[in-house]
């Protein structure tokens, strides 16, 4: 019975590389990456369709933190290809890679705690001081940004940190956003803001890649699912296939019946 | 913000606590402008130093070498201009003095340049080759010194306008500990208005915090590094200039020796802190001079019990850095 879906996936997967390929933003051909001497990604192969929300899921240890600092060349590939907008930036420096509109939101959150919360978000804005309009749309979303403007980003709490850590990457437009478990120790009313402006961002400017342990998260919001296991892509597809079928999530995310809702 | 202000408390609590100890009050405000003037002098030497550890984890045993050159560059031009120097006028003094700062700083800031291309970009990241590879470059550059100024050591005389003291009643300051307080508090304004003022400034903050993040938001944080080392260089230049003429004799060991309470210094401030950096130089220069009156014979070990004490308290240094 196991074989059978997992032909079945693998032949969704098929149908789906055949369909996202043409509009691939970003693709990923047998990245392989080695930490010290431990071998961690072993052939990554996926795509990210643009103008899409892909989620990236797996089990701990699968590799998805790995995959996304690898894209952001923060990680060397020893092996593969990374296509962005068709130009290869498998040996392209960090800095060169976020200059061609990658932002990356790590799962730490990394924002600068003796800098306050506007200079956090002024040094994001590489090309210019942040528009008021872009900063009224992110405070809508992000009310505790506004009210904590001037206070070290340090004294904010898990949360708000967060939500710094999102509106760094959002300050201006960018073509794809990498994130890194957003959803990881949110209130749920910061979930469901959270879920709105991702919403926007690929529907308006943006596409987005983001790994998430949060399925009830992923679940409403990925258009597309690329599951890791074991430093591979094990499936690919649909959301809404995947998350119709328990049996396949059990098998590759271990995730019982009560997690499913 | 709330700011700490508990560490910079310690420096009118360590003066007030010495006062009783001293007894004359002429004698104490005469330790007291020479502890701030060693400690701010000790500042300039150490703030590119604590910025370039921050920034990159550079552990740079080498920068005595900046400031050796910077005090023995800055001799020479003197000596070059030794009428102006001894003539009495505060003016044609300055002249002298300012040409031959300004070329300490250049110097030691290219020398830096290059000292950070060829000794420290091989050893990123791997701080036992960073001690040995730069404690190497200092001793070269020490070698290098005697065979440029030759080995015997160099007396410099201050300029006529820089000599003596200013007497206030029977309160005796040196002028040239004025002109030492006056150049740090320059130098220190002016790192303080480009770090919390100016977005290279800003880059610099975030960078010491998080150099991986600020490279991921789209800057090349080792070009960063590069020009923070130049400055940090020329202001090691600077320092040694200054502490040459404080010293009055120059020997090519000048830097091998001032580089110990660089690092105390630093290792009280905080690692990659400038604020903590001032704070601590102040307080080493206070206590080397309050120690040195009161008991000369422990006057040697003092900072390091000073630096020991502190860390018994703040194991991080006065003002930690927030690293990632």
């Amino acid at each position: 019975m196991w074989t059978a879906r997992i032909l079945r996936a693998q032949d969704s997967r098929v149908r789906w590389k055949r369909a996202v390929h043409v509009s691939a933003l970003l693709s990923l051909r047998g990245v392989k990456t080695n930490i010290g001497r431990y071998h961690i990604l072993h052939g990554v192969e996926f795509d990210v369709a643009e103008g899409g929300l892909t989620m990236l899921l797996g089990r701990n240890g699968a590799g998805k933190t790995t995959t996304l600092r690898t894209i952001m060349g923060l990680w060397r590939a020893h092996e593969g290809e990374i296509h962005f907008a068709g130009r290869d930036i498998a040996r392209l420096s960090t800095p060169d890679i976020a200059r061609l509109g990658i932002a990356y939101v790590p799962e730490s959150m990394a924002i600068f705690g003796d800098l306050t919360v506007q200079e956090n978000l002024v040094l994001a804005a590489r090309s210019a001081p942040p528009e008021r309009k872009r900063l009224d749309w992110i405070f809508a979303r992000f009310e505790a940004l506004k009210r904590f403007w001037n206070l070290p980003a340090g004294n904010l709490s898990g949360g708000q940190k967060q939500m710094l850590a999102v509106a760094r990457a959002i300050i201006e437009p960018r073509r794809l956003l990498l994130i890194d478990e957003p959803t990881k120790g949110l209130a749920p009313a910061i979930i469901v803001n959270m879920i709105a402006a991702f919403r926007e961002l690929k529907d308006g400017e943006s596409t987005l890649l983001v790994v998430e342990q949060n399925f009830a998260f992923a679940r409403q919001l990925g258009d597309t699912v690329a599951v890791m296991d074991d430093g591979r892509v094990a499936h690919t597809g649909t959301m809404a296939a995947f998350a119709a079928d328990a049996g396949l999530q059990q098998h590759l995310l271990g995730l019982g019946m009560g997690e499913h809702q | 913000m709330k700011r700490d202000l508990l560490p910079l408390l310690l420096i009118p609590l360590l003066a007030a606590a010495a006062f009783p100890l001293v007894g004359s009050s002429a004698s104490w405000v005469t330790l007291t402008v020479a502890g701030l003037a060693m400690g701010l002098m000790i500042f300039v030497m150490a703030s590119g130093l604590t910025l370039t550890f921050g920034l990159m984890d550079v552990l740079n045993f080498g920068h005595g070498a900046f400031i050796a050159v910077g005090a023995f560059v800055a001799a020479s031009v003197m000596l070059a201009l030794g009428t102006w120097m001894q003539v009495d006028s505060l003016w044609l003094n300055l002249a002298a003095f300012l040409p031959a700062v300004l070329a300490a700083m250049a110097v030691s800031g290219v020398l830096g340049f290059a000292f950070e291309r060829v000794i420290v970009r091989p050893v990123y990241g791997q701080h036992l080759k960073q001690i040995l590879v730069t404690t190497g470059g200092l001793i070269v550059a020490e070698q290098l010194l005697k065979v440029v100024w030759g080995p015997d050591q160099i007396t410099l005389t201050r300029p006529t306008a820089l000599r003596g003291a200013i007497l206030l009643g029977d309160i005796a300051i040196e002028k040239y500990r004025i002109l030492a307080v006056i150049v740090g508090l320059v130098v220190f304004a002016a790192l303080a208005l480009t770090l919390n003022r100016t977005r290279i400034g800003l880059l610099i903050r975030a960078g010491v915090e998080n150099g991986e993040m600020v490279e991921a938001l789209g800057y090349r944080i080792r070009r960063l590094f590069v020009g923070v080392f130049v400055v940090g260089s020329a202001l090691a230049g600077l320092g040694g200039a200054m502490w040459g003429l404080y010293q009055e004799t120059i020997t090519a060991g000048i830097g091998g020796q001032v580089i110990v309470l660089v690092f105390i210094v630093i290792i009280i401030g905080g690692l990659g802190s400038v604020g903590g950096c001032f704070v601590g130089a102040l307080l080493v220069g206070l206590t080397a001079n309050y120690i040195g009156f009161l008991a000369p014979k422990v006057a040697l070990g003092s900072n390091i019990l000073l630096m020991a004490l502190i860390l018994l308290w703040r194991p991080q240094g006065l003002y930690p850095v927030a690293k990632r």
